[in-house]
């Protein structure tokens, strides 16, 4: 912050030719990217994509086979050890003590990373005031929701205030409220400055990021942000209800005006060129004798960008 | 007759009242989603439809049969897939089907007829020798739902489905549901996730143990919950520490870098931001009305009715 | 080199010992099972035979020879079964398993017995099919023989040590009935069943410690923080040592009230050798745990590993000197050899470090490589 070529040029993560084998498996496969400084990066794609070995790697807790991530500045293939101060890391699966308490769980971390005992009141406040965990502090964290055991797992990732906070799919499992409350903390984490990599495969989700990584197969298949990804579907994207939407779909698939066709919710969605009218568009579906109940154009969604780049 | 009809359906478990009054029906063929945060009173519905749990108050038929007196019948009309792996990791895929075959009593000719069936429903007939417990989970939920259907049941129960499937394998999925409810079988689907309710053709919202809204997810939608703003400003974090504690706003979230706001009132609503962003000393770059979401919809649904339970 | 953070080693500490005290299995294994293992092996596995059956074949037929019986009966150890005129059925009777063994005392028994310059013999034959009971009858004959021709020297009749060479049997005695002179194993068994229950409670008790933390999904978040391995092996250790000496203070007093084992010895240098001990054997189970990572296989890991050895091959159930080489060797490799001999040592001959030292650079030693090897075993790291 203090100078344009100082520490803000430096990315948090730079991440280069990263690759993880599994005997014969390629998790991850040569993976770039630079994640900046104060960004809320996602990394999104379908379970096997290399989400979590990718996350596992940045948190030094896998070795990578092949390539480099200098986290924080340091490489963690070389030095992990010495990356974990500055980082807080919420596996997918809870991973704190089902049988200690709330206030347990906290303390404990408190004291791995050596937070200070004067700094620990405030601290231990203003986490409570966002997770609403204060009146559960003597609860045992086997005993709390979905919701808030992630929110515990974040609070004993952010009691030492990290660089970088790497969260692997933290939504997983949570309610839509709770969800909401997990998303409010963490744009509030990189208002404060931290640099948050979260994974997640609700696509949804990866609207609420700067930017998003789309990985398949360990590959990178995109790298942007939302809105710049949506953009990149070029044509019309339509939602076509019918009564009978499979049937629907199957012949908007073979029809030459149409790129894509998928179903949606209780639509198809259609991808076609810019110049494509409506009417045109619908002639196959009017053709099988099938019913229209309405078409609309609508924006692209991630998972269409997705689909397109995917199925 | 409905596949489902529920009449003042309640369950108390001492003092607290789990299901409080719900009334509704399923019609034959139906995808009926039943949503709500954790601890709203769901699974409890649930284990009454299937004879798991008597109700303390009201009546459920399920296939026309008592939910109290007939609960062996029912088992025999319904099949159940909950969101946990129910099959046999460590048996085959064919080994998974005989078993599920044999205890639902489906033989002779009409269990190579089903397993065909399956085989070719769920697209593993190339991965029959294969262990359950190495499928990829989309794969997994594909025969999990092959072996839940085995036996032709007329009312399909599906807690959760598709809960940490990835975007491809969720659609395969959500077309084999919609290929057997346009088979005439009924879909009765447990979530809180909004992207399997967009599956739906029509949704429950249940807080409180109480039905707090019933439609199709497009009426959803069109409700008039308060109205959402997206915009564009220098500094996000900042607007969004503005709008929370300013007077008129229900609700503001960061998505990427931009700024959701919901306020309370359409039409003073847009000036209410400006004043609350000028007073922060940050202006607006553009401002526009959004389309809630059925997340959106959902959210405010809940908080309308005091907002969920926590713990 | 691992770092070492005494805050977050007291950390880990005492995340531990709190879930320790919060989990009933583990208090039912570190409480319960010690104190019961003690208790039935304590009276089940005694060594002592009060009841061997014997038949007499009185070839002599003389004062003296009724005497030598009366004797052998009157020392409660022996139950004369059969009484023969000659040695005609003696090998039926010990092959059908009637009696134990057979004495036989030959014509001239009295005779030689009274002469001065030669000995008496006798012959007792042992069934050796259970060779341990058959030791111990053969010693214990020894033992009835010579204290039966003392009290025949004493009597005037001859010169003590021609008195004592005329039973002809082996009088010299075991060097284990030297400190226990009731011949009472059960003395010998105490401290030698606190080393045995030790080493398997010890390594059982870390044997869960890391696999529970891998099985539950815990490591992989601890694994991610800064704590070193040295601050997790020995902050996870220092839990169980408290529990393993409250364990080892408890079965002493058991031991001393329950089946009266004396205490002779320095209380404060069987602590601090059961430190040195408990240290090695802990570090033992956090070894297993961390290669096996699951809690039920560590556990029957750990089992097997301390178990068996400390039963057989620490000289608690079979004498180290009576071995094949090759196992001989081996022994040295178990640490429970060397805390029997200092657990015997202290308590029936109170004896001090002076003679204990070797034992306990050895255990010292034990100690510090399990430490090491548990450092080294544990991986703030996935394998997949």
């Amino acid at each position: 912050m203090d100078s344009p070529h100082g520490l803000a040029e430096r990315p948090a993560i730079a991440i280069r030719g990263l690759t993880r084998r599994f005997d014969d498996r390629v998790a991850v496969d040569a993976l770039s990217v630079d994640v900046r400084s104060g960004e809320l990066f996602g990394i999104v794609g379908p379970d096997g994509a290399g989400k979590t070995t990718t996350l596992r790697m940045l948190a030094g807790v896998l070795r990578p086979t092949d390539g480099t991530a200098l986290v924080a500045g340091i490489d963690v293939a070389r030095d992990p050890e010495g990356v974990k101060p500055h980082i807080a890391y919420m596996s997918q699966r809870f991973g704190l003590y089902e049988d200690l308490t709330v206030r347990e769980n906290l303390d404990f971390y408190a004291d791995l990373y050596r937070v200070p005992r004067a700094e620990r009141p405030a601290r231990l406040e203003r986490l409570y005031a966002f997770s609403r965990l204060g009146e559960f502090t003597d609860r045992l964290a086997g005993k709390l929701s979905g919701g808030m055991k992630q929110k515990l797992s974040l609070s004993c990732a952010l009691v030492h205030k990290p660089d970088i906070l790497l969260l692997d799919e933290p939504t997983f499992g949570v309610d839509p409220i709770s969800r909401r409350e997990l998303w409010l903390i963490l744009h509030e984490m990189v208002a404060e400055g931290i640099t948050i990599v979260v994974s997640t495969s609700y696509l949804d989700e990866a609207e609420r990021c700067d930017r998003v990584a789309l990985l398949h197969e360990g590959r990178l298949l995109a790298l942007d942000t939302p809105t710049a990804l949506r953009g990149s579907v070029s044509g019309r994207m339509l939602a076509i209800r019918s009564s009978r939407l499979r049937r629907a779909r199957d012949v908007l698939r073979g029809a030459a005006t149409v790129r894509s066709a998928h179903l949606f919710g209780d639509a198809v969605h259609v991808l076609v060129e810019a110049g494509v009218r409506d009417e045109e568009a619908l002639a196959p579906v009017r053709a099988a004798g099938l019913d229209v109940r309405d078409v609309e154009e609508t924006e692209p969604s991630l998972e269409d960008v997705f689909m397109r780049l995917v199925g | 007759m409905n596949p489902v009809e529920v009449e003042g359906l309640t369950r108390r478990f001492g003092d607290f009242t789990a299901v409080d009054g719900v009334t509704f029906r399923v019609r034959r063929g139906e995808i009926f989603g039943f949503l709500g945060p954790n601890g709203a009173g769901k699974t409890t519905t649930i284990k009454m439809l299937t004879g798991l749990l008597p109700p303390s108050e009201g009546t459920g038929r399920v296939a026309g049969l008592d939910v109290r007196a007939e609960r062996d019948g029912i088992r025999e009309r319904i099949g159940y897939m909950s969101q946990k792996f129910s099959l046999y990791a460590d048996l085959t895929v064919h080994e998974n089907i005989e078993l599920f075959a044999g205890l639902y009593g489906v033989v002779g000719t009409r269990y190579e007829e089903r397993r065909a069936w399956v085989l070719e429903m769920s697209e593993l007939a190339d991965a029959v020798d294969r262990l359950a417990g190495e499928l990829p989970l989309g794969w997994k939920q594909r025969l999990a739902l092959g072996c839940a259907t085995l036996h032709e049941p007329s009312i399909l129960f599906l807690d959760e489905p598709t809960s940490g499937v990835d975007p491809v394998a969720r659609r395969r999925f959500w077309d084999l549901i919609a290929a057997m409810s346009e088979a005439g079988t009924t879909v009765f689907v447990s979530t809180h996730y909004m992207e399997e309710a967009e599956y739906c053709h029509r949704l429950a919202l249940l807080n409180r143990g109480r039905l707090i809204a019933l439609d199709t997810p497009r009426a959803l939608r069109a409700r008039t919950v308060d109205p959402i703003f997206r915009l564009e400003t220098e500094d996000a974090p900042r607007a969004v520490q503005a709008l929370v504690h300013a007077p008129g706003m229900v609700e503001a979230a960061m998505y990427g870098r931009d700024v959701h706001v919901t306020v309370e009132n359409e039409t003073t609503g847009v000036d209410t931001v400006r004043a609350a962003l000028a007073g922060e000393g940050l202006s607006v770059a553009s401002i526009e009305r959004v389309e809630p979401s059925l997340e959106d919809v959902f959210t405010a649904l809940v908080r309308a009715e005091g907002g969920a339970v926590v713990g | 080199m691992s770092p070492l953070d005494p805050h977050r080693l007291l950390a880990v500490a005492r995340k531990e010992w709190i879930q320790l005290r919060r989990d009933t299995r583990s208090m039912i294994l570190a409480f319960a099972l010690p104190m019961m293992l003690l208790v039935f092996f304590g009276y089940a596995i005694t060594f002592d035979i009060d009841d061997i059956t014997i038949a007499v074949v009185d070839e002599d037929r003389t004062a003296a020879s009724r005497e030598l019986v009366d004797a052998f009966v009157a020392s409660d150890y022996f139950t004369v079964r059969e009484r023969l005129a000659d040695r005609g059925r003696t090998e039926e009777l010990l092959v059908r398993g009637r009696v134990l063994g057979v004495l036989t005392i030959p014509p001239g028994y009295a005779r030689d017995r009274a002469a001065a310059g030669r000995g008496a013999t006798v012959q007792l034959l042992l069934d050796g099919a259970d060779a341990n009971t058959a030791t111990i009858a053969m010693n214990l004959s020894g033992a009835v023989a010579a204290s039966h021709g003392a009290q025949v020297a004493a009597a005037g009749a001859s010169s003590p040590d021609r008195a004592s060479n005329a039973t002809g049997a082996p009088v010299r005695l075991e060097s284990r009935t030297w400190y226990n002179p009731r011949l009472e194993s059960r003395h010998m068994i105490v401290p030698g069943l606190i080393a045995v229950i030790m080493s398997m409670i010890a390594a059982m008790l870390t044997a869960l410690t890391i696999a529970r933390e891998w099985e539950r999904g815990s490591m992989e978040q601890l694994a991610a923080t800064p704590v070193s391995r040295l601050e997790v092996v020995l902050g996870k250790l220092l839990p169980y040592l408290v529990i393993g000496i409250l364990d080892v203070s408890l079965a002493v007093v058991a031991g001393m009230l329950l089946f009266g084992t004396p205490l002779n010895g320095s209380v404060l240098l069987l602590g601090v050798m059961t430190v040195l001990f408990l240290v090695g054997a802990l570090g033992l189970g956090i070894v297993i745990s961390a290669v096996v990572k699951s809690q039920v296989l560590a556990t029957q890991v750990a089992m097997v590993a301390t178990y068996l050895p400390a039963l057989l091959l620490s000289g608690f159930m079979f004498d180290i000197a009576s071995m094949p080489v090759v196992l001989q060797g081996i022994t040295y490799l178990v640490p429970a050899r060397y805390f029997i001999t200092v657990t015997r040592g202290i308590f029936l001959k109170g004896v001090g470090i002076s003679v204990l030292w070797p034992q306990a650079l050895l255990m010292l030693l034990f100690a510090v490589a399990g430490v090491a090897l548990a450092t080294r075993a544990f991986r703030k790291e996935l394998e997949a």
